[in-house]
């Protein structure tokens, strides 16, 4: 547990003192690659802005093992199509972007940009302007921004959600590699546990509040999941997916009709 | 020293002063383009046009007057402000609004009580060649203090750009960073004001910043090309203004025209110029 680069222990979060989710606890060793899998509105959001430190905890304790570094990649970014920075800029600003002042041109800097543009695979778009990449690509540019300081965790938020079937294998594969090779331990939400499925090592399923963690096949049973959600869930695996199904209506208070496609909780009429 | 400032000639003083009010607001608007806050930019320009009128009722410098005004109208939009772009705007425009009665307020008094008729076309159009040469050196004092401080802000700033929660995640303090742009964007419209008048304060702050954006590859090249445009614009518009006490257009005998006039027609020229080339380079 010690030597752990995250761990969670009684976490509650949430908004205005109103928990949205409590009693979380979990913890990643470096080099895992971990998926924060819930129904959209269950908290996961939240939960990552608690251990990014941006909202407060409402309970329990939260360790970043190493030297206590934190990367984020947000789920998009703000900047207009024609604003003049470039892929390239934008991974710079990861290295000391937070500092006032304008730093010199250096060799060392350069060499480090470059360096993660190559483990990114952005080579090809690096001199592009940041607005103009597909989402996909600006993915590839903030995984880089967030790793150029070589952070014990890396969190992102639905990094997912706008790729198209290939950009999501690739992101999933590339930060599955970078996990390991760079041994930080990534913490990623997603509403649909399939596409991490070749990749995941660990995984926190959130729902109604609390939270379950540990492998993939240890928590996607159906008496585990029955159990988070507090009625009776079957876990169908289909097609080398998995399909996370509650039987007479949906246990929880999460429509699922504008996302079937994920799959997440489908409901038997 | 002071002997010198006074030989300026109001062609020399109306250089000086256009250069620094060009080169901060070219500076400071590529970032408050790039962060969305156009409009804010706008409204305090006109909010301290409020502050010009106020320093000619009370006899105290006109700078003195636009700079007040416009950080008293920035701290306003800050606590009413919100994050998002549009509360953002809604702040900005109901501070717009209380500084432009304000304006009236001020003006009205200018012309009847103290008669100063031409008070309104000064105040809101600028006249570059009437700014007395005591003027010099407190405008390069306040160009000087907006540059440092958007050269320490500009990193903070570019990573807000980009996503507000992941500058936080950093250590960036979002709030104060975001209240001290605004500060210093008073500062280069209060040099605007000055320099073009309080309504045209929008044209040097945006003009050239939004061409030096869409022309430019990078953000040091965006500033550099804005600056060129505005200080460009400014030195033209100065040099055309002087020509044309000599124009005879058919009416009226001979007039100079307004050097505001010339420096918005050159930014607009540039700004269109601009677009063109980032659309020939697709």
């Amino acid at each position: 547990m010690s030597d752990a680069a995250l761990a969670l222990e009684g976490v509650a979060v949430g908004h205005a003192g109103r928990a949205v989710l409590a009693e979380v606890g979990f913890s990643l060793a470096p080099g895992s690659f971990a998926g924060l899998i819930g129904p959209n509105g269950s908290g996961k959001t939240t939960l990552l802005r608690s251990i990014l430190g941006l909202v407060p905890l409402l309970a329990g304790r939260v360790a970043i093992g190493g030297r206590g570094q934190v990367g984020y990649v947000p789920q998009s970014i703000a900047l207009d199509r024609f604003m003049p920075i470039r892929a390239r800029d934008v991974i710079a600003l990861g290295l000391d972007g937070h500092r006032l002042g304008i730093p010199l041109p250096s060799r060392r800097r350069r060499a480090l940009v470059d360096e993660m543009i190559d483990a990114v695979g952005a080579a090809g778009f690096a001199d592009r302007r940041v607005g103009d990449l597909s989402g996909g690509q600006q993915q590839r540019v903030m995984i880089a921004h967030a790793l150029i300081r070589r952070p014990d965790v890396l969190l992102l938020d639905e990094p997912l959600a706008s790729l198209d079937l290939r950009s999501t294998a690739e992101v999933v594969s590339l930060l599955a590699g970078l996990a390991r090779e760079a041994k930080v331990a990534v913490l990623m939400s997603a509403h649909d546990m399939n596409p991490l499925l070749p990749a995941m090592d660990r995984i926190v399923y959130v729902a109604e509040g609390r939270a379950v963690a540990g492998t993939v096949a240890e928590v996607v049973r159906g008496a585990v999941l029955s159990a988070l959600y507090g009625a009776h869930i079957d876990v169908l695996r289909v097609h080398g997916r998995v399909l996370v199904v509650a039987a007479g209506g949906a246990p929880h208070g999460h429509a699922h009709d504008h996302d079937e496609d994920a799959m997440h909780v489908v409901r038997i009429p | 020293m002071s002997a010198g400032w006074f030989a300026l000639g109001p062609v020399g003083v109306a250089l000086a002063v256009s250069f620094a009010a060009a080169l901060v607001s070219a500076v400071v608007g590529v970032f408050t383009v790039l962060r969305g806050q156009a409009f804010a930019g706008h409204a305090l320009g006109d909010i301290s046009g409020a502050g010009g009128a106020a320093a000619l009722l009370f006899g105290i410098r006109p700078l003195a007057g636009f700079v007040a005004m416009a950080l008293g109208g920035a701290a306003a939009m800050a606590l009413a402000g919100g994050r998002r772009i549009a509360e953002r705007d809604l702040a900005s425009g109901v501070v717009l609004g209380a500084g432009l009665g304000l304006a009236a307020l001020f003006l009205y008094l200018d012309a009847t009580m103290s008669g100063a008729g031409g008070a309104a076309s000064t105040v809101m159009f600028g006249s570059m060649f009437a700014i007395p040469p005591g003027m010099v050196l407190p405008a390069a004092l306040c160009a000087v203090a907006a540059l440092a401080a958007m050269a320490a802000l500009a990193r903070p700033l570019a990573l807000i750009a980009i996503d507000p929660d992941l500058a936080a995640s950093r250590g960036v303090r979002v709030r104060l960073v975001g209240f001290a742009h605004l500060a210093v964007l008073a500062l280069a419209v209060g040099l605007a004001a000055m320099s073009v008048g309080a309504v045209l304060a929008t044209a040097l702050l945006i003009g050239p910043a939004a061409a030096g954006l869409r022309a430019a590859r990078t953000l040091p090249g965006a500033v550099a090309l804005a600056a060129a445009i505005g200080v460009g614009a400014s030195w033209g518009g100065i040099g055309l203004a002087y020509e044309s006490y000599g124009w005879s257009l058919g009416w009226g005998g001979r007039h100079g025209w307004p050097v505001s006039f010339f420096v918005v027609a050159l930014v607009v020229a540039a700004h269109a110029g601009a677009g063109l080339a980032a659309r020939m380079r697709g």
